[in-house]
């Protein structure tokens, strides 16, 4: 079943065309990942997505809703993690997740979800308190206390050390598991090659790349007598247009 | 309990945790004038010059502008366009609540802390100085409440405007002080020149300052004062939400 279809999506900001024609499906349970530099047009994308963002051209449907038109519907079957997007200096941990609870018709059990982003010794911490990965995990259980159908990540483990990549990768599969859609944005090749099933890679706006991790790196053979991996297939792609 | 309520009691909690807020919106208007009292004695002596009247009672209608004054210009202001700033609406905006329920706890938890901070200004001022409190009551309270409708229209119209949390402070700043001002703080009662009372009379806070001190000793406030406020309130509305981003 398809849970997101994005068809012809395309947003200017004045004269400057940030995403330009992106076209893709995500299937019910999968892990999709965009892939892309900075200023690819990711995050517009999934802005966009999300609905916070209305699209100069194209449609997008989200679980068979219009995100421009059904916007109310679907925030309450769609949980975002945005980039850069904070909490009151002062409030508690655990005070968030039980207000981001009360949002939602049927919230998670916060304190699980504590839980399992590693965050319960921090319960009556206030935000400002809390280190730059520690942020980062609580808004990963924000996006996820409303037991939401899909779930949008932007920039999942910025800012996370290798221990808890590792623990918020294993989140990520078993909200999966629990039969979620994932939408993963992300520049980091290691995360995307491990975690997504799938990856549509993003260059100066437009998808230039759709498939599995395996075939995109596949596509690309041997370089310099060495296997390729993601990030060979990744300069492969966006190569065009620049000087190596 | 409805996500309105549950925010502002959030909101208010916060609040409370804040020294600085609290110390200025809750305190500082009762402390001001207990310290002007016992300061410059002749405050809180009967004075020929004004009536019989003790010069403190003079301040307190104009303490009552400046507390509506600190806490828009201030406390409000830099909460809205931080909120903005750090992302905060923009987060509220990806669930099923709006990010103008925030704005409106922040309303309920401002205006809460002003109405406290004032009524304990005038019990501050009755327990040192045997002060009586306003003629009018209710001309007090219309004037009052369109004054700081006003005011909180002008800090919504700001946050709006301006790029970031330092630029509205900045321009916060560059409307308080001369608010303060036309208000009379540092002028109040009739001391006020005739040329700046003309002008205060077409300000929002001194308008407000202008109603509240008529009904303060029993008259109505003037017309000219109640429609120039409610002009502000009006205006600066509908331009804050024609023109406010939500991230």
């Amino acid at each position: 079943m398809t849970v997101i279809e994005v068809n012809g999506l395309s947003k200017r900001y004045g004269d400057r065309t940030v995403v330009d024609g992106v076209s893709f499906t995500v299937a019910e349970g999968e892990i999709f990942g965009i892939l892309g530099e900075n200023g690819a047009g990711k995050t517009t994308t999934v802005e966009c997505i999300s609905g916070l963002r209305t699209p100069d051209d194209g449609s997008i449907s989200v679980l068979g809703l219009d995100t421009r038109t059904e916007r109310e519907q679907l925030r309450r079957l769609i949980g975002v993690q945005l980039q850069e997007s904070q909490l009151q200096d002062r409030l508690r941990v655990g005070e968030a997740m039980q207000l981001y609870a009360s949002f939602y018709p049927d919230p998670a059990d916060w304190r699980e979800l504590i839980a399992a982003v590693g965050l319960t010794d921090q319960v009556r911490m206030p935000y400002a308190k809390l280190s730059g990965g520690q942020k980062q995990r609580l808004s990963i259980a924000l996006a996820l206390i409303g037991n939401p159908r899909v779930a949008i990540l932007d920039e999942l483990t910025t800012g996370l050390d290798p221990h808890a990549r590792r623990e918020t990768w294993k989140l990520i599969r078993q909200i999966r598991d629990r039969g979620v859609t994932v939408l993963l944005v992300t520049h980091f090749m290691d995360e995307a090659e491990r975690l997504c099933d799938r990856l549509a890679v993003l260059d100066g706006g437009k998808i230039v790349a759709l498939d599995t991790p395996a075939a995109l790196i596949a596509n690309v053979g041997d370089v310099d007598g060495y296997r390729a991996n993601l990030e060979d297939a990744f300069l492969a792609l966006t190569g065009s247009g620049r000087d190596n | 309990m409805s996500t309105l309520t549950r925010l502002a009691g959030s909101e208010a909690r916060l609040f409370l945790r804040e020294p600085m807020s609290v110390f200025f919106a809750l305190a500082f208007p009762a402390v001001l004038i207990v310290v002007l009292g016992n300061a410059i004695p002749a405050f809180s002596e009967p004075s020929a010059d004004f009536g019989g009247e003790l010069p403190i009672n003079l301040y307190l209608p104009v303490v009552l502008a400046l507390a509506v004054g600190t806490v828009t210009m201030t406390s409000l202001l830099t909460v809205l366009s931080q909120y903005r700033e750090r992302g905060v609406l923009k987060r509220l905006a990806t669930t099923p609540v709006k990010p103008s329920a925030l704005i409106g706890a922040q309303l309920i938890v401002n205006i809460g802390a002003l109405l406290a901070g004032s009524a304990l200004m005038m019990a501050a001022a009755a327990v040192a100085f045997g002060s009586r409190g306003p003629e009018n009551w209710p001309g007090l309270l219309v004037a009052f409440l369109l004054g700081s409708a006003a005011m909180i229209g002008l800090a919504l119209l700001i946050a709006a405007v301006t790029p970031n949390s330092r630029a509205s402070a900045g321009v916060g700043s560059l409307v308080y002080f001369p608010m303060l001002f036309f208000a009379g703080v540092w002028t109040p009662g009739d001391m006020m020149p005739e040329g700046a009372r003309r002008v205060a009379d077409f300000t929002p806070l001194g308008a407000a300052s202008q109603a509240m001190q008529d009904a303060w000793y029993g008259d109505w406030p003037q017309p000219l004062h109640l429609a120039v406020t409610a002009g502000y309130i009006v205006v600066t509305g509908v331009l804050a939400i024609r023109l406010f981003r939500w991230q």
